[in-house]
């Protein structure tokens, strides 16, 4: 935005500070202060030392690190050779595996828990490696993309300069393209160990009761020992592990970084040899198998009774009697009505805030960074901490807000809003600047300019940051497990109490339920990818 | 809707004149929440018959919300103290009301009726609210039950100590509740250290656990999901009520004269349970009179065969079935409630390093 016509196109302050107002007082009151309250409630030396001082913490949080580590060293193993396919060949399905692949990145951690135990034998629910495998399903789609973008774009002359030298295929694979693609791979470890060391949802679903990571006994202190300090030192603890683990992997990727020219269009090529084909095959079909059979396993589930196939849990979802007028105090049907309608809140919230915090943004200079700094930390918080400061510091008049309908929504429009800044900040950005300096020597005010130039670029990447912002809210389990209440509850609490009762029925219902969101969620990332502007069109632009 | 209004009944024939004294409160058309257990009906029982008449006689609507196991139920309330999911709270016992009165969830209020002295009732209850936090609304004993069936089939004497829980003729046997979740996983847990000391229990439950018990989060789960009686689930014994075993003569289909289950009367703790205003109620007069009716004769006969508890109002009188197949211990195991009060997390979290962890 440098230049002469970012000068002329520059917005009256006022304009700026109006759009940048809702999001940073929102940001404010619902991010900042809860988390300044949660800070303060922790500071308190004794608890601190209490906390510290107790062996069961430190177990916790070996097993978060152990648990996070096998599972990350397990995608990266799992995820290379498909990766590797992927970016370099060309094949029919591609398209549908790389799909595949991501819809399972971005289902609920709920259904990803319920996918895994309807898959795994009874044998292995409730223990450590249900765990790490439903991680490693969970996380391929991240080792795929982070480093097969790199790899694709890698140029093969290298390779084949090797190979022509008479260097094996293991030879080149380990001496050239392994250090080549480190950096991908550094960065994908990262973000694979960051999500399962938080791993909430699917450890709720899938482990043993005892089974606790740093997260799991956050909410468990709080909710059900009512141990609040002890909950706040676990959720400050993680943070600072997390803040740790994310400036170590800055600076090994920097560190790593190696000045290769990339070239500028994809090296993917049909498989040519037979041996080329078979390997294309076994890879992408173990790849589908992985990613399809949990799935598969989840709407299979729905309709199993110990009697037989029934469509019992479908037709018969809400009812959850165990005998005559006992209930499990969760009604399947009354969460499919509360998670719609805090969606439906929860994406208006964050594409109003979103909107006008994108527009700011780009608008402003430095304030602008600022802003988007800010926004995106709720992303890096867990959202169990979010829920946690949200619950403890709005529970005195006048800000006692535990009852208000909005609060969840809130929460989750919170962790939605980076998105929705995401994807519209980027085109925004890569509207011509010369457009509103046109409209502006034609006589427009620097409003109006800003208006007609800028303002119909924004209703495609709402539209995405609304579906996107939509699934979020669905999905969202870590939150709203410390705020909805009784009555309340959503799909994924209710996915997550229905599936730890062992009553055929309600097991069953519990999986009608992640079927639904399951089908709801890919369906969302599909017009995503529908409405996301295309290679071609971005180099149109 | 998991929550079911009760619908007042306009032609269910009232047997009191508490419909012309409160006709002012009738106007108002209140309608307020109670929270309750999961093993609390919300509807199609002759309990809710009973609170359906409170609501044709003082046009107070009942809606009852459930807010899962007791500790989760308590857990919740804390969380959620002065802006709470309701109005009055049903079923917090002794071993949990301190940590209720602690975290300021109640409003204090003792039922008038026990006040004025119109309803008669143990001063031992009364001793628990010393400042009538609370309302004592029955009671009952939290004992290992037992399928004498399956025992039978296999011709194994069922245990009868606690010592025998470990015997690995019994490996595998035994569901019990998380203590954190759950107020009878609590009671169990109580019992044990009344038996073993503050010493001795850890190692006992290792022992438990090295015998194969199981864990689940709530009463409901474990007695109607995993117990072999009533589930249909695979464990013959579950910790569960003293009373249960006549609940299983009322619902047997057919009828049967002789109780299915047994009950390890060594194993028994004393849980007394209470109903309470929550702080923060928009309807504190409302929430008041319900209470008032929750130890009524009306609603406490309702009990015995409802909720398998013995009513704390000691003028009803309890049903045959109850009388024939209760088990009241000759002396139900208890721990003073300030001990609890002070140790209770410790145990907890040390209970669940060791069976859990």
């Amino acid at each position: 935005m440098d230049g002469a016509g970012a000068r002329v196109n520059r917005l009256p302050r006022r304009l700026l500070i109006a759009l940048a107002v809702g999001p940073t007082v929102g940001l404010a009151v619902f991010y900042v202060w809860p988390f300044v309250t949660l800070v303060v409630e922790a500071v308190d030396a004794t608890v601190i030392a209490d906390t510290l001082g107790r062996s069961s913490t430190w177990e916790v949080v070996w097993f978060t690190a152990w648990q996070a580590v096998v599972s990350t060293v397990m995608t990266i193993a799992v995820g290379m050779a498909p990766a590797y396919v992927l970016a370099r060949y060309d094949f029919r399905g591609r398209s549908v595996l790389v799909g595949l692949l991501t819809a399972m990145f971005v289902l609920p951690t709920v259904v990803m828990g319920a996918a895994i135990l309807a898959l795994l034998p009874d044998s292995l629910d409730r223990t450590v490696w249900a765990v790490i495998g439903a991680h490693v399903v969970f996380n391929l789609a991240v080792v795929v993309r982070v480093v097969g973008s790199l790899w694709e774009h890698l140029p093969t002359d290298m390779e084949a300069a090797a190979a022509t030298l008479g260097a094996s295929r293991w030879k080149v694979a380990t001496q050239i393209s392994a250090p080549l693609v480190r950096p991908a791979v550094t960065a994908a470890a990262t973000i694979v160990f960051l999500f399962t060391f938080t791993s909430y949802g699917v450890i709720r679903i899938l482990a043993a009761p005892g089974t606790r990571t740093i997260e799991v006994e956050v909410w468990r202190r709080a909710t059900q020992l009512g141990d609040i300090g002890a909950a706040a030192v676990l959720a400050l603890l993680q943070l600072v592990v997390l803040i740790a683990i994310v400036s170590w992997s800055t600076v090994a990727q920097r560190r790593h970084a190696q000045a290769i020219g990339l070239e500028p269009t994809s090296a993917r090529r049909r498989p040519q040899t037979v041996g080329e084909r078979r390997f294309v095959t076994l890879i992408a079909g173990s790849a589908v198998l992985v990613a399809g059979a949990p799935l598969v396993a989840l709407v299979v589930r729905s309709f199993s009774t110990p009697t037989g196939w029934s469509t019992a849990a479908w037709t018969g979802l809400g009812r959850t009697e165990i005998r005559p007028g006992i209930r499990v105090g969760v009604d399947p049907v009354e969460a499919v009505v509360n998670s719609l309608g805090n969606a439906l809140w929860a994406t208006s919230f964050a594409v109003v805030i979103g909107a006008s915090a994108s527009l700011a943004i780009v608008g402003a200079g430095r304030a602008g960074r600022a802003l988007d700094g800010g926004l995106m930390l709720p992303l890096a918080t867990s959202a169990v901490t979010i829920g946690f400061g949200m619950l403890i510091t709005f529970d005195t008049s006048p800000v006692d807000w535990r009852a208000s309908w909005w609060l969840v929504p809130v929460g989750h429009a919170l962790i939605a809003v980076p998105f929705v800044v995401r994807t519209c900040v980027g085109v925004l950005r890569s509207v011509d600047p010369a457009m509103g300096t046109a409209a502006a020597t034609l006589g427009a005010s620097s409003i109006r300019a800003w208006w007609a130039t800028l303002v119909p670029y924004l209703w495609r990447p709402l539209a995405v940051g609304a579906a996107l912002a939509a699934a979020i809210s669905l999905g969202e389990f870590g939150a709203t497990s410390f705020l909805s209440r009784s009555g309340g509850e959503t799909m994924p609490i209710a996915i997550e109490q229905l599936l730890g009762r062992t009553g055929s029925i309600l097991q069953a219902q519990g999986f009608v339920l992640a079927t639904l969101l399951a089908a709801t969620t890919v369906i969302l990332v599909v017009v995503v990818e529908r409405l996301r502007p295309t290679e071609a069109e971005r180099a149109e632009r | 809707m998991a929550t079911i209004f009760v619908v007042v009944a306009g032609a269910c024939g009232s047997d009191d004149d508490a419909a012309s004294s409160s006709t002012d409160v009738a106007a108002t058309a209140d309608s307020i929440t109670l929270v309750t257990y999961d093993s609390f009906p919300e509807a199609d029982t002759s309990l809710n018959d009973a609170l359906a008449e409170f609501s044709a006689d003082t046009g107070i609507d009942v809606e009852i919300l459930v807010a899962g196991d007791t500790g989760t139920m308590l857990s919740k309330a804390a969380l959620t103290a002065g802006n709470p999911e309701g109005d009055v709270m049903w079923g917090i016992d002794n071993t949990l009301l301190s940590r209720a009165i602690t975290d300021d969830v109640f409003e204090p209020y003792l039922a008038a009726p026990i006040t004025d002295g119109s309803v008669d009732i143990d001063p031992a209850f009364l001793d628990l609210v010393p400042n009538g936090e609370a309302t004592p609304v029955d009671y009952g004993d939290v004992c290992v039950n037992y399928d004498l069936a399956w025992f039978a089939e296999r011709d194994l004497e069922p245990p009868t100590t606690f010592a025998d829980l470990v015997d690995p003729a019994y490996a595998g046997q035994l569901v019990v509740q998380n203590p954190a979740t759950s107020s009878p996983g609590l009671a169990f847990l109580l019992a044990t250290i009344h038996e073993y000391g503050l010493e001795g229990w850890q190692d006992y439950w290792s022992q438990l656990g090295a015998n194969g018990v199981e864990v689940v989060d709530g009463w409901t789960e474990a007695y109607y999901e995993r117990f072999t009686w009533a589930g249909g689930g695979p464990t013959p014994m579950v910790v569960s009520y003293g009373s249960s075993p006549p609940a299983e003569v009322i619902f047997a289909d057919p009828a049967r004269n002789d109780a299915p289950t047994g009950v390890i009367e060594d194993t028994c703790f004393r849980q007394v349970e209470f109903a309470g205003v929550l702080r923060g109620t928009d309807a504190p007069d409302a929430a008041r009179q319900l209470i008032d009716f929750l130890v009524s004769d009306r609603f406490q006969r309702e009990l015995a065969l409802n909720l398998f508890v013995y009513p704390t109002n000691a003028a009803v009188d309890l049903p045959q079935e109850f009388i024939d197949f209760a088990v009241v211990p000759e002396s139900s195991r208890a721990i003073d409630p300030a001990v609890i009060d002070a140790e209770r997390s410790r145990w907890i979290d040390e209970w669940t390093e060791l069976v859990l962890g």
